[in-house]
């Protein structure tokens, strides 16, 4: 079996230590230990995580392989540090069947660059109107326990009661995006004093904020947990910390670019600001930080939304809504919250790793770095900087917000089951 | 002078001013046997209309005439905004056959901003109107219109309209009409103050530059203008107001409420009318109703923006400043 020996890596951001692995496991932590016939990477100043796990990620295929295919979305996961990521269900055809689930779990292990947990439709074509056959997922081969119509929000209030009550059988999950809809016709951008300006419709953040009070209701009611997608407000954050105090099954989980961008953004027009839920004021992502580093927000999930060019490259009101970010998802993270003092790296890992494995059931992941655990592993230099260049993307599509912006960090190297899929920054 | 016109937010108050100044000059060539000037001869400019509106394309269509420019009109009626690429190819199509300047008129609020600062073309833009968010030309012909009944026609030269109290009635939430006024005007040195139910105004109006009112009475007596925006009755099955009639009674502009108004000030509407819910007939035919002015004024203040926009011909230059200088 092949050997690596991870010499002086800050492991959560500890104290310097070196990690042996050994075929699919961590064989050794510690210090001063022997390389042998090993493979020495000499990781001094970098930092050791478990591999992050990202619970919400848009990989586009089946349907739409011109924005992203399993093959490449998992390699750009890879490159930002990932070693599972669970892709959303709104796909064409959706997944709301045993069939395109298990499909996309097979294309995840034939890619082998990351672990692809598909997440299920909570109704039929995501249409809000029947549910999909949530048991037959969980026991296809794909073990789906994440249900989800995001994209779309599950707003029939009794749809909604239904599915929390149903995957309680099998210990599964309801994945909500909170919108409102009748409250959202025609939303381009955050309800607000930008939105005012520019004549772009409002997406006020109180239709999040209704259906997130709604949903840990239910959740209470029925007894089953809830899980909110991207949650964008500091109302939001309110009735979590709330339901949360009362001991509703609820966890919730912020993007990235909620926790570095604002709503300003948009006064250039540019689509590349266009996503869903919008970009808000400066005032809610101060609060989203706060409520990420005290464990109201559980976790950090991409939303990562491949677009081809054309998608983009158009006026506002036309564009497709969405931004790619499993590349530079730790780099922001980074950012905002560990040069910020606001969150340590064992909390990084927590947020990025450790939780969210926990609330999709994701096996193998989200584990402690100590022998015998599984090596899914990334190593990260922190003192990196440098501007992002979407050129030097994994992903098929470059709609990102970063392009030309500086941002920290990089991962250097990326190991899933011990096998490197990423070294020296560079897909292996 | 800048090189585009995509917001009246743009203007600083002496280009604002030169542009009436010279929409002066320009509505003295109305006046001549013969209609037109050399200015923009050889130049070809496009107006490109994503949305319908007769009106205004005619009134761009003449102003551009008048000054002798060669004019394409481009009507991407139907064009789905779904198809967002048509914007792009348009513009890139237009360019490659060599057009000067493009008029463009779009659904979709920053449409013309993108079609300016994205690289597709690099002919100076005029907005005539995008979404709900802008239509400079219309806040200049009005601000024209006010200049000239308020302060005079030849007294206005240079002048701008500080101190004037301007009132304006009706759907702002809709109303690229209202965002452009409320910017020119507070621009131009007068107080505005936005009058309509709380369900017709944006959330986030608190940080322009002007007053807000759901009270139409309050306001009558000490208003210089007052502006009647179009309401459509569509809103009202939106629940943005219960019925036509209590709108009518809460924000409709009769022959009792004009009675109200100081002497001097007047009534406008950027048009069309329709006449009965936001305004009666006896207040449109009256003569302090400023709307048929205001489409005469449209084609001057055109004329003027295409002048300044294109650089116009030197030797080609109406009197400008000699008229002023005359004074
Ligand atoms: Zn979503």
């Amino acid at each position: 079996m092949s050997k690596t020996l991870i010499r002086g890596a800050k492991v959560l951001g500890g104290e310097p230590q070196d990690v042996l692995i050994d075929g699919a496991t961590v064989e050794r932590v510690g210090t001063g230990i022997e390389a042998g016939d090993a493979t020495v990477i000499e990781a001094h100043g970098q930092i050791l995580l478990p591999g992050l796990v990202d619970l919400h990620t848009h990989l586009r295929e089946p349907g739409r392989e011109d924005s992203e295919t399993v093959l490449t979305g998992t390699r750009a996961a890879a490159s930002g540090g990932y070693t599972a990521v669970f892709a959303m269900a709104n796909t064409f055809p959706v997944a709301d069947t045993a069939g395109v689930v298990e499909q996309v779990y097979r294309l995840g292990k034939e890619s082998g660059y990351c672990d692809v947990q598909p997440i299920g439709a909570v109704t039929v074509g995501l249409e809000g109107k029947k549910l999909a056959e949530l048991g037959a997922m969980h026991e296809s081969a794909a073990g789906v326990t994440v249900f989800s119509d995001d994209g779309k929000c599950v707003d029939d209030a009794v749809m909604m009661r239904r599915a929390l009550e149903y995957v309680k059988a099998f210990g599964g999950v309801i994945a909500q995006h909170a919108q409102e809809p009748r409250l959202t016709e025609g939303a381009q951008m955050n309800e607000g004093i930008v939105s005012a300006e520019l004549g772009l419709g409002g997406w006020p953040a109180v239709a999040e904020e209704s259906i997130i009070a709604r949903d840990v209701l239910l959740a209470e009611h029925v007894g089953s947990r809830v899980h909110i997608c991207h949650l964008s407000t500091a109302g939001s954050v309110e009735i979590v910390r709330w339901a949360k105090s009362r001991g509703i099954d609820v966890t919730a989980e912020v993007t990235p670019h909620h926790l570095l961008l604002t709503d300003e953004l948009v006064r250039s027009y540019n689509p590349v600001y266009k996503v869903n839920p919008p970009l808000r004021t400066e005032r809610d992502v101060m609060a989203l930080r706060e409520a990420l580093a005290d464990g109201t927000i559980d976790i950090v999930a991409t939303d990562h939304a491949p677009h081809p060019h054309e998608d983009k490259d158009c006026e506002w009101a036309a564009a497709a809504m969405g931004m790619v970010g499993l590349e530079t998802a730790l780099s922001v993270v980074q950012q905002t919250m560990v040069e910020t003092g606001l969150l340590d790296w064992a909390g990084v890992a927590d947020r990025m790793s450790f939780k969210p494995a926990v609330i999709g059931g994701a096996k193998g992941h989200g584990r402690p770095v100590s022998a015998g655990e599984p090596a899914n592993l990334t190593l990260v230099d922190p003192a990196y900087r440098g501007a992002v260049d979407p050129a030097g993307f994994a992903s098929r599509s470059r709609n990102t917000p970063y392009e030309g912006r500086e941002l920290p960090g990089r991962v250097t190297h990326t190991f899933l089951r011990g096998r490197a899929t990423v070294v020296d920054g560079k897909l292996a | 002078m800048m090189r585009h016109l995509i917001s009246a937010a743009d203007l600083t108050r002496d280009e604002a001013v030169l542009i009436l100044d010279t929409a002066e000059e320009m509505a003295r060539v109305a006046d001549r046997p013969i209609k037109k000037l050399p200015a923009l001869r050889g130049r070809t400019v496009c107006n490109l209309f994503f949305e319908d509106s007769t009106r205004t394309r005619i009134s761009f269509e003449a102003a551009e005439k008048r000054l002798s420019a060669d004019v394409i009109n481009f009507a991407a009626k139907g064009s789905s905004v779904s198809k967002g690429e048509s914007l792009k190819d348009t513009a890139q199509t237009l360019e490659a056959m060599g057009v000067d300047a493009v008029v463009i008129r779009h659904g979709a609020s920053g449409a013309p901003y993108r079609l300016a600062n994205s690289g597709w073309i690099d002919a100076p833009v005029i907005n005539a109107g995008d979404g709900t968010h802008q239509h400079p030309t219309q806040a200049l012909l009005d601000a024209f219109t006010m200049r000239r009944r308020l302060v005079g026609r030849d007294a206005g030269l240079g002048q701008d309209l500080a101190g004037r109290r301007i009132t304006i009635v009706g759907d702002v939430l809709h109303s690229r009409v209202a965002r452009s006024n409320v910017d020119l005007l507070h621009t131009l040195g007068a107080e505005v103050t936005l009058v309509a139910p709380p369900t017709l105004v944006p959330v986030g109006v608190e940080t322009w530059p002007c007053e807000v009112s759901y009270d139409l009475d309050s306001t009558l007596t000490k208003s210089d203008a007052v502006m009647m925006l179009r309401v459509q009755r569509e809103r009202m099955n939106a629940a943005f107001f219960p019925t036509e009639r209590e709108y009518s009674r809460r924000y409709g502009l009769d022959g009792e409420r004009m009675a109200r108004m100081p002497e001097h000030a007047v009534v406008m509407h950027p048009g069309p009318m329709v006449r009965g819910m936001e305004i009666t007939a006896e207040v449109a035919d009256s003569p302090r109703c400023t709307v048929i002015e205001q489409v005469a004024n449209g084609v001057s203040i055109r004329m003027a923006v295409l002048y300044l926009l294109l650089g116009g011909n030197e030797s080609d230059a109406p009197t400008t400043n000699t008229r002023t200088e005359e004074k």
